[in-house]
């Protein structure tokens, strides 16, 4: 069940590469395996946050103080694309992340961030770059403030963003709701509709086919 | 009212429950597993205390974690308790596992079509984001992530908005040595790896109609690196002809019910579309990626952009990172750029027809010396039907090493990977950062380009192979 989120205050490091894809967010075998969760912090952007001999690279700004604090981040376009791992965002939620403010995201990645209680928010790329252009003036010091109840941001320089957001998203942030739990509670409607779906397409619903069938 | 388009009619035919004006709960037809995250899907519905939905409606294979070297030797501690969980949890919950060395088995978006699971007019999703290759068969297929996963096994339903449409018209005749692979990377290099983030897009014009199934599913494979999470084609006879007699293809008169429902799912003439692109296929050439983005493509008579003629600081700056990471220099030609491995495989171009036209190019060649070359089958049947056509043999006698099924390269979970600074060229779908292994170069590009790339030893253009 994802945690609520309301209201934050905290560090915000930009990171304003474009096409930043969950690849680079979290490397494939790290995920590989039934018990990751907990240990994925560390790896989170793990190709550009260690040099090649496992020593920090001090030129990534998780690596940078204060930016090493943050809890939000500001990024470039299509931040999240690529592979639907949702090993991505815990890595990012165990690293300490709980919101991320850009232009856009890769569709996949932007659902499974709700799903784990980290707020996404898009607005324009006049905006995200004017608040990098803020927190970089401040060298970070300057907190940036999200309010999910009434969609504002705050820049370091005291500039008021709005934004929009789907008001289901919304809901489910700002109350922590478990999905899976209601929409079990429309299980009769769920079996409803399989039972009139078994009528209007049966080959759908009728796949127990002999195993000796399986050669193509 | 305008008429409904592909995408909306499977749509709304799938519609459980309207939750607000552009969500709904839609019903799965279709929920494949694969072994990195289909027993932990399954272990945590039994941490919930729940059970699975409709597992007739469920069917898993192993293919990412496993190794594809000849006996599966090398597959990893790691990759072997998942393989042993995914069995187990699946024998649990009654779900039919297609499993190592059994007909069946493969890269999950290889099997679905060649099985018949995957069906046009049907909503088929996967913790995968290339499950968009279904789309190929008119199906309404995308990637979902772990928690979706198990919101799908517990309920067999989803909760999605409802995206807005793109329809991309490929135009024209297709021009000789030019491939499905050639035309969407052709596409994201017009519109960008983001040009298609919030739609469903609908790939549509004569060039798609003359495609043979095997490439429409290409096609709709790369439509997440144009950020589209959803790609589809229309089914026609094509289609029909394709399915006809797969295991899990309806049959007799279920069959004929089908068809007839399938023959109303294409777009409307009068449907709306919120953006639409065209592209002339006659003019595209083959296409090689220089960069860490699949929109860092060109032609391959082309050259390498240079960062220092580019106005723009954040481009400039992005294709300097690029060609650093690439090792390459901007203004220079990628044709004869040296290479050092060769991937043939993945979910994108490891079908029959894949390496029916890889081999063509092959037959009689030989491997230039320094590269090592791959080619991997996408799945169990597609290994026994090539090598009934004796394409194992053309291959091996040109030098490339012929692997046993599943995703091997493309990812590297399973020990696979490119060395450190190493240049491959791969007939994948990702070029980014550190994909095909740490510090590993990937050029991405078609099987028959990747396979003159092998024998010259460099990226080449197949159309001067003389075949
Ligand atoms: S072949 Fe590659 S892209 Fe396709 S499913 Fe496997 S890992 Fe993913």
């Amino acid at each position: 069940m994802p945690k609520p989120f309301d209201k934050l205050t905290a560090t915000a490091a930009p990171i304003m590469r474009s096409n930043i894809d969950t690849d680079v967010i979290i490397r494939i075998e790290r995920l590989v395996g039934n018990g990751i969760r907990g240990t994925l912090g560390k790896w989170a952007f793990g190709s550009l946050r260690y040099l090649p001999d496992g020593s920090e690279n001090p030129d990534f700004i998780l690596n940078r103080e204060p930016y090493r604090e943050a809890e939000i981040l500001v990024t470039g376009p299509n931040f999240g694309c690529g592979s639907s791992r949702e090993g991505a965002v815990w890595s990012l939620q165990e690293r300490g992340i709980r919101a991320i403010i850009g232009s856009g995201f890769g569709d996949i990645f932007f659902a499974n961030c709700f799903q784990n209680g980290i707020l996404p928010v898009i607005v324009d790329k006049a905006v995200v770059d004017q608040l990098a252009a803020d927190i970089e003036a401040t060298q970070g010091a300057g907190k940036v403030s999200i309010d999910l109840e009434t969609q504002t941001i705050v820049s370091p320089s005291g500039a008021r963003h709005s934004f929009e957001i789907d008001p289901r998203r919304r809901e489910g942030l700002l109350k922590g709701l478990d999905e899976v739990a209601l929409t079990l509670q429309r299980d009769d409607e769920i079996h409803a509709f399989q039972a009139s779906d078994r009528t209007a397409r049966p080959w759908i619903h009728s796949t127990r086919t002999p195993a000796s069938r399986t050669s193509a | 009212m305008p008429g409904r388009s592909l995408l909306e009619k499977i749509w709304d035919q799938h519609v459980i429950a309207r939750l607000s004006e552009d969500t709904d709960l839609l019903h799965i037809d279709r929920h494949l597993l694969h072994d990195l995250g289909g027993s932990r899907g399954l272990l945590d519905l039994k941490s919930r205390g729940l059970k699975v939905h409709n597992p007739e409606l469920t069917f898993a294979t192993p293919d990412h974690a496993l190794s594809t070297a000849p006996g599966r030797a090398g597959t990893s501690k790691i990759g072997m308790e998942l393989l042993a969980a995914l069995r187990a949890e699946t024998a649990a919950s009654g779900i039919t596992l297609f499993d190592v060395d059994q007909p069946g088995q493969g890269i999950v978006h290889v099997i679905g079509p060649e099985l018949g699971l995957s069906l046009p007019g049907a909503t088929i999703v996967c913790g995968d984001s290339h499950t968009c290759t279904h789309g190929g068969l008119g199906a309404l297929a995308f990637g979902i992530g772990s928690s979706e996963l198990t919101h799908v096994l517990a309920t067999q339903a989803l909760i999605q908005k409802r995206p807005k449409t793109l329809r991309a018209r490929f135009e024209g005749k297709l021009p000789l040595g030019v491939t499905a692979k050639d035309m969407i990377l052709a596409l994201i290099g017009h519109i960008g790896a983001a040009g298609g983030t919030g739609y469903a897009v609908e790939y549509a014009g004569s060039a798609i109609r003359e495609l043979p199934i095997e490439g429409r599913l290409t096609i709709c494979n790369l439509s997440i690196e144009l950020g589209a999470k959803i790609g589809m084609v229309a089914p026609d006879e094509t289609t029909f002809e394709f399915l006809r007699g797969r295991p899990y293809a309806p049959q007799g008169e279920m069959w004929d019910l089908a068809v007839k429902a399938w023959r109303e799912l294409p777009s409307d003439p009068d449907a709306v579309f919120d953006r639409e692109v065209v592209i002339d296929v006659e003019k595209i050439i083959p296409q090689v990626t220089w960069g860490t983005s699949p929109e860092h493509v060109v032609g391959v008579d082309g050259v390498i952009p240079d960062p220092k003629s580019v106005d723009d600081p954040a481009r400039r700056a992005a294709i300097e990172t690029a060609l650093e990471y690439m090792g390459l220099q901007g203004g220079a030609p990628i044709a004869g750029t040296p290479v050092d491995w060769v991937f043939i495989g993945s979910c994108t171009n490891s079908r029959l027809s894949d390496l029916r036209a890889a081999a063509e190019v092959a037959r009689g060649r030989k491997v230039a010396a320094g590269v090592r070359a791959w080619v991997v089958p996408g799945s169990e049947n597609v290994k026994r039907e090539a090598v009934a056509e004796g394409l194992d043999k053309i291959f091996i006698d040109a030098g490339f090493e012929w692997r046993e099924p599943g995703c091997s390269m493309c990812l590297a979970a399973n020990g696979e990977v490119v060395a450190p600074g190493q240049r491959s060229v791969s007939t994948s779908n990702r070029n980014f950062v550190g994909r095909q292994g740490p510090r590993a170069r990937t050029h991405l590009a078609s099987p028959a380009s990747a396979a003159a790339s092998a024998i010259a030893g460099a990226i080449a253009d197949v159309r001067m192979m003389g075949r």
